[in-house]
């Protein structure tokens, strides 16, 4: 090597230099912030249907999540929930709106690769594994607790 | 109350979303990954029911929410339906969930077209 050729690390070091820093305290206000509005949101919804529509607390919870993904996808469709997620970071993609945010996003961006390997097959791109990792351990955890149980 | 408890709960769950983003450097995909997951397990070992308590829409609209819901579901299949129902009912207890985004995530996707980037 010439001795003044710049080895590996120097340039790993150079463009890690380059990377910019992520503004933690900033994100992270961000995402404290905007994700407790959702769930504020969530709770104003959750109290408003269980009062008005004599719902049990557990199905208040279930219709909750059913309106806030429709929330979150109609936001997705109209284009606003992705000027959110710009700021908010995870205080966007954490709450449940943000899971209808991952299914609609990328449907809508592949449809022109048509109705079948377009929108239905991209629509699971994130939502997917989430589904994969949350059933597969759910089912863990129930054959456990069933073997813990009869013990 | 209940407002306030739900805005704290919700927030610092999707704070420490953003520190596993930002510190930990993890894809958000992974993210969502391990809080589904994280839910499951947390329910399971009854770390999570307290904080469903406490924070209410906060603990549940999150995605470890629905890990609770999940793994709850799946308590009550198999006290219910012995072992087989632990196949049952996690996907029943989150049935209208799943449902839902794929009928509403379906119809978005129809209906609007993705804003070109300026």
């Amino acid at each position: 090597m010439k001795k003044n050729q710049p080895s590996q690390s120097d340039y790993e070091k150079f463009i890690e230099d380059k990377i910019p820093k992520p503004n933690y305290l900033k994100n992270c206000t961000w995402a404290f912030i905007v994700g407790g509005l959702i769930c504020t949101i969530g709770q104003f919804i959750h109290n408003r249907i269980e009062a008005a529509l004599n719902l049990s607390h557990l199905d208040a919870t279930n219709a909750t999540i059913l309106i806030m993904i429709f929330i979150g996808a109609s936001l997705t469709g109209i284009g606003v929930y992705d000027l959110i997620g710009k700021r908010a970071g995870a205080g966007s993609i954490v709450p449940i709106t943000g899971f209808a945010n991952s299914i609609v996003a990328p449907a809508m961006e592949f449809k022109r690769e048509g109705y079948v390997f377009g929108i239905a097959a991209r629509m699971f791109v994130l939502a997917g594994p989430v589904l994969v990792y949350g059933i597969t351990s759910s089912v863990v955890v129930g054959i456990l607790y069933y073997f813990l149980k009869i013990r | 109350m209940g407002y306030i408890n739900a805005f704290v709960v919700g927030g610092l769950i999707c704070l420490a979303g953003q520190l596993l983003m930002d510190v930990a450097k993890l894809p958000s995909a992974r993210v969502l990954i391990i809080f589904v997951t994280a839910g499951v397990i947390l329910t399971a070992i009854g770390v999570y029911e307290p904080l469903v308590k406490i924070g209410g829409a906060g603990a549940t609209i999150p995605l470890p929410g629905f890990g609770y819901s999940l793994a709850k579901g799946a308590f009550k299949g198999v006290e219910e339906n012995g072992l087989i129902g632990a196949f049952f009912g996690g996907v029943e207890a989150t049935s209208g969930g799943i449902t839902a985004a794929i009928v509403f995530g379906y119809l978005m996707a129809i209906i609007f077209n993705p804003k070109t980037k300026p």
